[in-house]
């Protein structure tokens, strides 16, 4: 069994989220970058737990993104993971990441592919559904569990207000959610491992973008919190009712 | 034309797609066009009421199988009555089913995707759609340089528009490739509105202590008919069941009304929940950070502040 795991870097969830260039560009300065922890605690870990059942499973993950995307992928395979591939390419929309993947994928022929519910910058989880539509392969959203059962698969999934079970067969794509794994630590000798894994770095091909981010705005801040004395709680029922007007 | 997505659960249809209809019934009139509904399979709902929200055609792929989700079938029934009908602009909910289709009604119609959307999109120059981004931290304004457009829009962001008016219903053939995925079991939490549907939430932290102490959250949210949510140490100590989970990292929310017990304030936290309309903070200390986020505020003990507040309301209710 092949699998493709999508890993994307993202800034650190304590990162000061700011603009420059007159609010067109994300501020990198002295912005920590991460794996986008659903991709790593999520759908990396499950890959590896498949892996750890069955020894013959190979992993391959695949980012799209530049050089500096590479520390990242390190990280990533000193958690495990055979190989990466890096596809050199800037991706300025997820369609174009998703045409990249879709081009890796194809020449792969892998029987999972994972990516993470969504990244948590630009919050838009649209990887797996455009690369279903782009490989013309089965998609479940925001995977909660996956047992193997023969040929066949068995996923929970997140739906609104419960949760799905439902029957698969392989190749599928899924977006991988918490429930699905437990977080992992990588250990010494996954770091020294990962220095010497294959990390292949591919050209990008796909140079035209369907959106283009106009600028970036941060929402107003509150006007300042109004304290209500812990003793006078009829006071916070009258705000709520006559004043915020939300209950 | 202006195509919205008509999200079924069970045969009926989804509050999130009332809203979902009223954001493109605006928008068609922003752009001089009408704006029409698409619903796969059945439902029990009447569909020519759905004209209140804004839409004046419901076109129904009359397919049963369709009335189980498969993203993959969805999406490309979606397209292909997309294409058929002449649709320019294609609008979603932005909840777990919109999310997992709307990307890839993009990719059949070479159209570009702003998943997300808070606003309607501004369309005097070119076609730019403001979305969250940054977990609710920041706003970014899009351009879409396709002639067709796909729009999943937030929950909760536009709100739903009733006015008059009733809607015609017109079948229409679409083939379905055959779904690959069975559904064998559903699990609905019982009697409770989902958390991401919800316009009134309650919310408990860890200055509650443990799960035995749920109760005086449980009666506040009953008295106001709120849903409950939880930090994320709460559901990962399995005090509370994971749906509860709010956050980065769990559900993003954005009721009328959150209210935060014992809970910090974490950034992380926030980032769930930031764009509830109003928040209420409840802490027994007043260096919480999450007071730097709240409308309301009460520094105290949430043992004696929480059930104060539970009498309180039902006293006001009680006298309305
Ligand atoms: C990558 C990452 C992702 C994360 N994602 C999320 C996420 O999605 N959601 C999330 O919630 N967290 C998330 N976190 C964790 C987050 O950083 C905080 O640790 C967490 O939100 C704290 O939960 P809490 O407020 O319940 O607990 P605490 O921070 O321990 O706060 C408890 C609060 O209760 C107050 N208190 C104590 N006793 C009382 C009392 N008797 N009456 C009133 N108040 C009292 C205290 O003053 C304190 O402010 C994430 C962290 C990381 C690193």
């Amino acid at each position: 069994m092949k699998i493709l795991v999508c890993i994307s870097k993202t800034p650190d969830t304590t990162s000061k989220i700011a603009f420059i260039e007159g609010n067109t560009k994300f501020d990198e300065n002295g912005v920590q970058w991460i794996i986008n922890p659903y991709d790593e605690w999520y759908s990396l870990v499950k890959a590896i737990e498949l892996k750890e059942k069955d020894p013959s499973v190979t992993i391959h993950l695949v980012t799209v993104g530049g050089a500096d995307t590479e520390p990242i992928i390190r990280k990533a395979l000193a958690l495990g993971g055979d190989e990466a591939i890096r596809v050199n390419n800037l991706g300025n929309d997820s369609m174009m990441v998703a045409q990249e993947i879709a081009a890796i994928a194809k020449e792969g022929a892998y029987d999972l592919i994972f990516t993470g519910k969504e990244t948590i910058d630009y919050n838009s989880g649209s990887i797996g559904s455009m690369l279903s539509a782009l490989l013309d392969t089965s998609f479940i959203p925001n995977a909660t569990s996956l047992d193997l059962s023969g040929s066949n698969i068995i996923i929970k999934r997140e739906i609104d207000g419960g949760e799905e079970t439902c029957e698969a067969s392989m190749p599928i794509i899924l977006s991988c959610q918490k429930g699905m794994a437990e977080q992992r630590i990588p250990n010494m000798r996954g770091i020294m491992a990962a220095r010497t894994k294959p990390l292949k770095v591919v050209e990008g091909t796909i140079t035209n973008a369907y959106t283009t981010i106009q600028k970036f705005d941060t929402p107003s801040a509150k006007s300042g919190v109004k304290l209500i004395d812990s003793g006078n709680m009829d006071e916070l029922v009258r705000l709520l009712k006559e004043e915020a007007k939300v209950i | 034309m202006v195509l919205i997505y008509i999200d079924q659960d069970d045969q009926e249809i989804k509050k999130a797609s009332f809203e979902a209809i009223s954001y493109g019934a605006a928008l068609a009139k922003q752009l001089g066009t009408s704006a029409e509904a698409l619903l796969l399979g059945t439902v029990k709902d009447d569909l020519a009421a759905i004209g209140k929200y804004g839409a004046s055609k419901v076109h129904q792929v009359n397919n049963l199988a369709l009335n189980n989700f498969d993203a993959y079938v969805n999406a490309m029934v979606v397209a292909d009555a997309a294409k058929a009908l002449g649709a320019t602009v294609i609008i979603f909910a932005n909840n777990i089913n919109g999310k997992a289709i709307a990307p890839a009604v993009g990719v059949k119609l070479s159209a570009g995707l702003v998943a997300g959307a808070c606003a309607l999109p501004k369309t005097d120059a070119g076609f730019v759609v403001t979305k969250t981004v940054f977990s609710g931290k920041a706003f970014a304004s899009i351009q879409i340089e396709t002639p067709i457009k796909v729009i999943s829009v937030n929950q909760n962001s536009f709100g739903v528009v009733v006015g008059e008016g009733t809607a015609t219903v017109h079948p229409l053939e679409i083939n379905a490739p055959a779904s690959k995925i069975k559904i064998t079991a559903t699990d609905k939490i019982k009697g409770e509105v989902p958390l991401t549907e919800a316009t009134l939430v309650v919310s408990g932290g860890r200055g509650l202590k443990g799960p035995e102490n749920w109760g005086i959250l449980l009666d506040l949210a009953k008295s106001l008919g709120a849903s409950t949510a939880c930090s994320r140490p709460v559901s990962d100590s399995d005090w509370r069941p994971h749906h509860e989970h709010v956050g980065q990292t769990g559900i993003q929310i954005a009721p009328n009304l959150y209210i935060a017990i014992g809970i910090s304030g974490a950034i992380q936290h926030l980032a769930g929940v930031n764009r509830s309309k109003t928040i209420v903070v409840i802490n027994k200390d007043p260096e919480a950070p999450f007071f730097k986020a709240a409308d309301y505020g009460v520094v105290g003990d949430a043992f004696e502040v929480v059930p104060a507040l539970t009498a309180a309301i039902l006293k006001s209710k009680a006298s309305a």
